[in-house]
């Protein structure tokens, strides 16, 4: 029921998110959006488990991607991003949920909405819409704090600029870079009606953050017209649940 | 004991003797649903208890509002392993609100505003084990927590105390829910950590 994963690669994506990139020799496979639960076990027996999206696209391999955000006070997030090692060995069970995935015969239009690290399942589902060369249109609209935290910069400008695969359009809350069209603030109607596809052509939105950033996004593409049943979720609290 | 993760103590407290295996405190009050939030208005609420074919029950929310009301004090549990202790709200017992209902079924299927649904044994909706719930540490349940009315079943992880409840089928044959189909377990006792299917 628990795998073992060996770290066989780590790379800092930002000051605080790292990808862990994990060989798991009995690995079935994965759908995009699905997470795993990690194991740490301490050397007294006192063990702490938490959930982390996967990162990487399904494919043969049998490697995954978690990409883990540090947080303030975090228990496990910390050790994952500071202390883990290559080489060392790591208890996960999943590949977990059937409901945040984005499959690849799907070929409606797809939204994605990220606030701050809800970008992580939303990348598997990309990265997984090219390794398997479909035809559906996806937008991005990632709502991030600073240009610092975008996780995944360079492979997202790839896929925009020169393949046309996904387009992108950033949202900054805090600081924008220089010049940047919009001032730094939440994501909002207009920005919602210029950015996003529009409800008309039936697309399936799916929404990953925080909580609060979540309500607001749903809030939003219900008011500009999207059927619920075509809204899909995944909330992360301060607790760092589902990063 | 799994493997020994090299350099992680963690932190231990005792308060965790008082939780299920594998969960952990949290002050927070998370939120996880599937969709966007439905916001229910007070008017157009009602609750139904069917069998499938038959409305058995239904109430308003004036007639609900009218039924005895209890003050509780529970454990929350969710799947997602945070555990939320001695929160307070008040609802009205399933046991009050099945008290005229006669039927020969075994299995509930808990029905919610967006379509949720979640399945339960009907033994486990009643003998003071389940609520429906309006009010959370004294004020009106916010939408996103599960108002106007929500379920809760605190014996069970938290996605079977369903939020924006609308009605309950009563079932002879068990049919599993939302979270049921999409590879959670069927029961959800958090003692037994019944948490994914597979699991026993």
């Amino acid at each position: 029921m628990w795998r073992v994963g060996t770290v066989v690669a780590l790379h800092d994506e930002t000051a605080t998110a790292r990808t862990i990139t994990l060989k798991v020799s009995d690995w079935t496979g994965h759908l995009a959006g699905q997470h795993v639960d990690v194991r740490l076990t301490a050397s007294d027996g006192y063990s702490a488990v938490r959930s982390y999206s996967i990162a990487s696209a399904p494919n043969s391999e049998t490697r995954i991607e978690l990409t883990v955000e540090r947080l303030r006070d975090g228990e496990v997030s910390p050790y994952l991003t500071q202390e883990l090692a290559v080489g060392d060995r790591l208890e996960l069970r999943g590949p977990i949920g059937g409901w945040f995935v984005w499959r690849t015969q799907q070929t409606e239009p797809i939204q994605l909405v990220a606030g701050g690290s809800g970008i992580v399942p939303l990348m598997a589902m990309i990265r997984s819409r090219v390794s398997a060369c479909s035809a559906a249109s996806f937008r991005l609209l990632y709502s991030v704090r600073e240009p610092g935290a975008v996780l995944y910069r360079d492979e997202l400008e790839a896929l925009s600029d020169h393949d046309h695969s996904v387009s992108v359009t950033y949202a900054y809350t805090r600081v924008a870079p220089k010049d940047w069209p919009r001032p730094p603030g939440r994501i909002d109607a207009a920005l919602i009606a210029n950015t996003t596809w529009p409800s008309n052509l039936a697309p399936t939105c799916y929404v990953c953050g925080p909580t609060s950033f979540v309500e607001t996004a749903t809030g939003l593409l219900s008011a500009s017209g999207n059927s619920s049943d075509k809204i899909r979720t995944e909330r992360f609290g301060p607790t760092g649940d589902r990063q | 004991m799994g493997i020994i993760s090299r350099g992680f103590s963690g932190r231990h407290g005792a308060t965790d003797l008082k939780l299920p295996p594998g969960q952990h405190l949290t002050t927070d009050f998370p939120v996880l649903s599937a969709g966007p939030t439905p916001h229910v208005s007070l008017d157009r609420w009602e609750f139904r208890i069917d069998d499938g074919t038959d409305v058995l029950r239904r109430w308003d929310w004036k007639s609900f509002r009218e039924l005895p009301t209890e003050n509780i004090t529970i454990d929350l549990h969710c799947v997602t392993r945070w555990s939320k202790l001695g929160t307070s709200w008040e609802g009205v017992s399933l046991d009050t609100m099945l008290a005229d209902v006669k039927t020969d079924a075994s299995y509930a299927l808990v029905r919610s505003y967006g379509d949720y649904t979640t399945n339960l044994p009907l033994n486990d909706l009643m003998n003071k084990q389940a609520w429906i719930a309006f009010q959370f540490d004294g004020k009106d349940l916010a939408p996103e927590h599960g108002g106007p009315a929500r379920f809760l079943v605190p014996h069970l992880y938290l996605w079977k105390s369903a939020k924006w409840v609308r009605g309950i089928t009563l079932m002879h044959h068990d049919r599993p829910g939302f979270w049921e189909s999409l590879g959670y377990h069927n029961c959800g006792d958090p003692w037994r950590e019944q948490r994914y299917s597979g699991d026993e």
